[in-house]
């Protein structure tokens, strides 16, 4: 049986929404699974909302359209939680993952007549303390890979090891931290 | 055993999986093509393409030679005179920059040069929009080139690779555009099949045009005036050779499916053998349009998809065949035509049924214009229209936009 999940990204301009998707399909794709990553275009401006979207699934995948009902949705900035409508389609089973120093009960509170599973991950502190910088996404694609079960823990790390070293070729000092923000997420979703 | 031998053997060259997106993906074909010369001007959503080839030539893969030019004009004159020249030529562009080289797309037609554009499709203003459309190849669908569309970065990367043996057989000598759909494919990524370089090297062979400018002790004349009485047999000429490229799209599309195991022909039926209704389309929208289809073949309607793959020279007499056993088939265009009654496709397809003596039903569709989002939902609501018809029910109104704000 075709077994598929659909994810729906939303984040601001220049936060690495879009970037956490693509890494999530190269990573899932080393998994030997059929995958999609894509971000819905529009006016690209630093700090305005932007979407992107993942399909990975065991089937190959023929279907272009944008993500409606989504299994999971991850929020990379959560003061959108205000202004977008984040739940919009979220499955009842699946669940959103927020990117906030707060508790899943103060996150739902300013979601009223969402029932869904709420998981919250404070990427931003983890990214502070692991890269000395604001940038999430690392955290965010461990939290969303923890939350869906979609690949084993250490195969993942093993692979992401790899695949940050291709892509910070230039710059392999901030391989230790990436990988450190990787792993204290993947801790704290356990 | 030489190289030669093994290709006739029919051996399936070894397929490396990867995933990219589908300016990836065309970007990788250049580099394993090697063209001489590629002027280009960057535009939204084909940027990428120049600049990954530009990156391909400084990391020292690629020794094409890259013009940036300062314009799309001067992007086409330039190939112009470099495919004249005798250099194997190609560019890229998107939507306006298509629009800028529209007196250009025209000569290198009429002059028979036969360059390769990868053109990623975008709507052409206004509203100024960034989206996916097919105006701008529709718009370009008098210039007298060959147009191939893809439904996805596979088909994208296939297509280019199979383009220039086309373009340059003696038989045909014209441009050649292949389309994929910006942002849809173009920044998506997904999963792919490459080949081995030496397989795409082998495959599109060496570029050895008949005559040229720079050829020695053979002067010759390109695109000069021509007085009225031979305007027209030069034009006949041009058709003559786009009709050629029919055989020699098929047959390219063999030996690319003998070397990679994957087949091409003017268009790909998908579950039409029995079906009822036929859903008629081009571009990534044709794989969400299969998936509606499965569904509804599991609720019992006999449902199918034609996906065009070759636009230009049109596969009038082949489509009307195809569509003969229906009942009634949806034609669904990306683009407007101001016509009236139908986008692009909608009057070519009927064109064709009607002089095939085929009587089938046909609806027209106007989608997905500036990007609007074409789902399995929309595909099946028009599968409803054309069930609802035939079982009774009136004559839907014709050129209707799917999904409009009401």
């Amino acid at each position: 049986m075709k077994q598929q999940i659909e994810i729906r990204w939303h984040g601001r301009g220049g936060q690495g929404a879009k970037t956490a998707a693509l890494l999530l399909a190269d990573v899932a794709f080393k998994f030997g699974k059929n995958v999609q990553g894509f971000p819905e275009y529009g006016p690209e401006r630093m700090g305005a909302p932007i979407t992107a979207y993942n399909r990975i699934s065991s089937d190959p995948i023929r279907v272009h359209s944008n993500i409606y009902d989504p299994d999971y949705v991850a929020v990379v900035d959560e003061t959108l939680i205000q202004s977008v409508d984040v739940t919009a389609g979220l499955k009842p089973e699946g669940a959103l993952i927020v990117n906030t120093p707060k508790s899943s009960d103060e996150i739902r509170a300013q979601l009223p007549g969402f029932e869904g599973k709420i998981v919250t991950i404070d990427a931003r502190r983890i990214a502070e303390k692991t890269l000395g910088k604001n940038f999430p996404n690392s955290s965010m694609l461990a939290a969303v890979v923890a939350v869906t079960g979609l690949l084993p823990r250490e195969e993942f790390l093993k692979e992401m090891r790899a695949a940050y070293a291709h892509k910070f070729a230039k710059k392999p000092e901030v391989v230790e931290g990436n990988m450190k923000a990787l792993e204290m997420t993947l801790d704290a979703i356990a | 055993m030489s190289m030669n031998e093994n290709t006739n053997q029919n051996t399936i060259v070894e397929a490396i999986p990867e995933r990219m997106s589908g300016n990836e993906a065309v970007a990788y074909a250049i580099r394993q093509v090697n063209p001489d010369v590629m002027p280009a001007f960057p535009i939204t959503p084909s940027t990428e393409i120049p600049q990954m080839v530009s990156t391909y030539i400084s990391n020292g893969q690629l020794d094409t030679e890259f013009i940036p030019v300062e314009s799309e004009h001067s992007a086409m004159s330039a190939a112009i005179g470099a495919e004249a020249a005798g250099a194997r030529t190609m560019t890229a562009t998107s939507s306006a920059g298509l629009a800028l080289m529209w007196e250009e797309l025209l000569l290198a037609a009429s002059n028979r040069l036969p360059i390769a554009l990868t053109l990623v499709n975008r709507t052409l203003s206004g509203p100024i929009n960034i989206n996916c459309d097919h105006s701008d190849g529709m718009g370009a669908r008098d210039t007298g080139w060959i147009q191939i569309y893809a439904e996805n970065n596979q088909e994208a990367y296939d297509n280019y690779i199979q383009a220039f043996r086309i373009a340059e057989h003696k038989d045909v000598r014209l441009p050649i555009m292949i389309c994929q759909d910006g942002f849809i494919t173009s920044h998506a990524v997904q999963n792919l099949y490459l080949l081995p370089d030496e397989a795409v090297k082998d495959f599109v062979g060496t570029y050895e045009p008949e005559e040229y400018l720079l050829k020695p002790h053979q002067p010759m004349a390109l695109g000069p005036y021509s007085e009225t009485d031979y305007v027209m047999e030069a034009k006949k000429n041009q058709l003559d050779a786009m009709n050629r490229s029919r055989q020699v799209i098929l047959d390219v599309a063999d030996e690319f499916a003998q070397m990679s195991g994957r087949s091409y022909g003017f268009f790909e039926e998908y579950r039409t053998d029995d079906a009822d209704y036929i859903m008629l389309l081009m571009g990534s929208a044709a794989g969400t349009a299969k998936d509606a289809v499965d569904e509804l073949r599991e609720a019992g309607i006999k449902a199918g998809v034609i996906k065009l793959r070759v636009f230009r020279p049109f596969p009038e007499k082949e489509l009307a065949k195809a569509l003969s056993g229906c009942k009634a088939c949806a034609i669904l265009d990306r683009c407007e035509s101001y016509n009236g009654n139908s986008g692009v496709l909608g009057s070519e397809v009927t064109a064709g049924l009607y002089r095939a003596g085929v009587q089938i039903r046909t609806l027209n569709r106007i989608y997905g214009l500036g990007g609007r989002d074409f789902t399995v939902d929309s595909a099946k609501s028009v599968f409803e229209e054309l069930t609802n018809w035939m079982d009774g029910g009136e004559e839907p109104l014709q050129n209707e936009y799917i999904g409009l704000r009401r």
